[in-house]
């Protein structure tokens, strides 16, 4: 009897974070960077509290997606180096749901404990305490975006030297939709305005990731086995 | 049942595989030798749908292998040269996943393989702690618990000590007897019945 897809997906999804539990620092790591990032920021700004909470948006998101191409490295290298993905894509099963469950994991690794961390990143730039749930939600909502986004790139430089520069050159331009959409619904968060219009174009990259970029992820791992 | 069909194949400027054809019945074993660099593993990678020949098909019980790929896969089990184990995860847990992937699998057919495979003792051990010869009796259990009727090894019995390569022959001739068909790249005699083996000698591209 052969298992399903959703099973196989399970499995993948349970054995990465057993593995991640064993082995926390490609977790800690890029969520390190993003806590020094936003934080060291405001030492070297003005001490004005106003001045802080403008420049909130685009600390957090840019130290966000910095954070998450550091982390989409690691997101197919391990598996790619030591064989599993090749036995992934030989075992009979569809390797688009094997990778989403790769992606959905890999965001709960990095991009959720990100996004919960966000408010103390963003106290330090003095965003008021009633906009944290719009932080925490806007950048939630992106990392994931962000993530399967990212998941193409990973795919596609499976095969390259120095696959980290051009992971980053290759979903920079993809994620900037993500980064201006992302940090107008921050900054509305924190002015107290309607944060719906951004969220709701960012709720449609991610559905639109969701929808092809497994696919493309899929694709791109099989180009990157040979 | 397994046909491979004039298959040529380059790897960047070198013409790898000169139109390799055969055509392996069940109990057969297909013994693919040649000196380093001849393009065993790309013909086994190939086989397996890792590669795509520039010329020729792969065709599994008389079909396209490619047009029927995830029924193709599911018959088939894959060792290539390094055993595709997590380092952080106990041999157990590494086949609990790997196969699980494919079927559903219980803990104690899991325990027979290991069992059989001489892996038992450190199957409860994190497999970086593993020897490179302990892990391929691991990933030996791993080809066996997989149920599939055609198995691609590739050097299966590198850094085997005498016992681990009389098991791989034995595991061979089993598999054999039960009616499937091994396609492996060894660099020494399996020493096999003569009338289950396929020799096909690879030459330098």
């Amino acid at each position: 009897m052969k298992a399903t897809s959703l099973v196989a997906a399970g499995l993948v999804a349970v054995r990465d974070l057993r593995l991640a539990f064993r082995k926390p620092s490609q977790v800690i790591q890029p969520l390190m960077f993003f806590m020094i990032v936003a934080t060291l920021f405001p030492l070297t700004l003005t001490p004005e509290m106003s001045r802080l909470r403008d420049a909130a948006p685009g600390v957090l998101w840019i130290g966000a997606l910095l954070s998450s191409l550091l982390a989409l490295e690691f997101l197919f290298r391990d598996d790619a180096v030591d064989g599993t993905l090749e036995q992934f894509a030989l075992s009979g099963q569809s390797l688009t749901w094997m990778l989403f469950a790769k992606t959905c994991t890999h965001w709960l690794l990095t991009g959720l404990p990100l996004a919960l961390s966000a408010p103390i990143a963003a106290a330090a730039l003095g965003v008021p305490m009633e906009a944290m749930v719009g932080v925490v939600a806007s950048l939630m909502l992106g990392s994931f975006a962000m993530s399967l986004v990212g998941a193409i790139g990973a795919g596609l430089t499976l095969g390259a030297r120095r696959g980290g520069v051009l992971l980053s050159l290759l979903t920079l331009p993809l994620a900037v939709p993500i980064l201006i959409f992302g940090a107008r619904a921050t900054q509305l968060a924190i002015s107290g305005g309607d944060m719906a219009p951004p969220m709701y174009l960012l709720g449609a990259i991610a559905v639109l990731g969701v929808t092809l970029a497994p696919l493309a992820a899929a694709a791109a791992v099989r180009i990157g086995l040979e | 049942m397994l046909t491979v069909q004039d298959v040529h194949l380059w790897r960047g400027d070198r013409h790898v595989l000169r139109g390799v054809s055969f055509d392996a019945q069940p109990g057969k074993c297909v013994l693919l030798t040649g000196k380093n660099g001849a393009g065993k593993t790309t013909l086994i990678r190939a086989i397996a749908g890792l590669l795509d020949p520039e010329e020729g098909q792969v065709f599994w019980r008389g079909a396209p292998a490619r047009n029927q790929r995830d029924e193709f896969h599911s018959e088939l089990a894959y060792l290539g040269h390094e055993p595709p184990l997590k380092g952080d995860l106990t041999a157990r847990e590494n086949l609990q996943y790997s196969i699980g992937i494919r079927r559903p699998v219980s803990a104690l057919e899991i325990d027979a393989a290991l069992v059989r495979t001489g892996a038992k003792a450190f199957s409860d051990r994190a497999t970086r702690m593993l020897s490179a010869g302990q892990k391929r009796r691991v990933a030996l259990a791993g080809v066996l618990l997989a149920n599939a009727v055609l198995w691609l090894l590739d050097e299966p019995t590198t850094n085997l000590d005498a016992d681990g390569q009389q098991l791989v022959r034995d595991l061979i001739s089993e598999q054999l007897a039960r009616d499937g068909i091994v396609v492996a790249a060894v660099h020494h005699s399996l020493a096999l019945p003569a009338e289950q083996l396929m020799p096909l000698e690879l030459a330098q591209p």
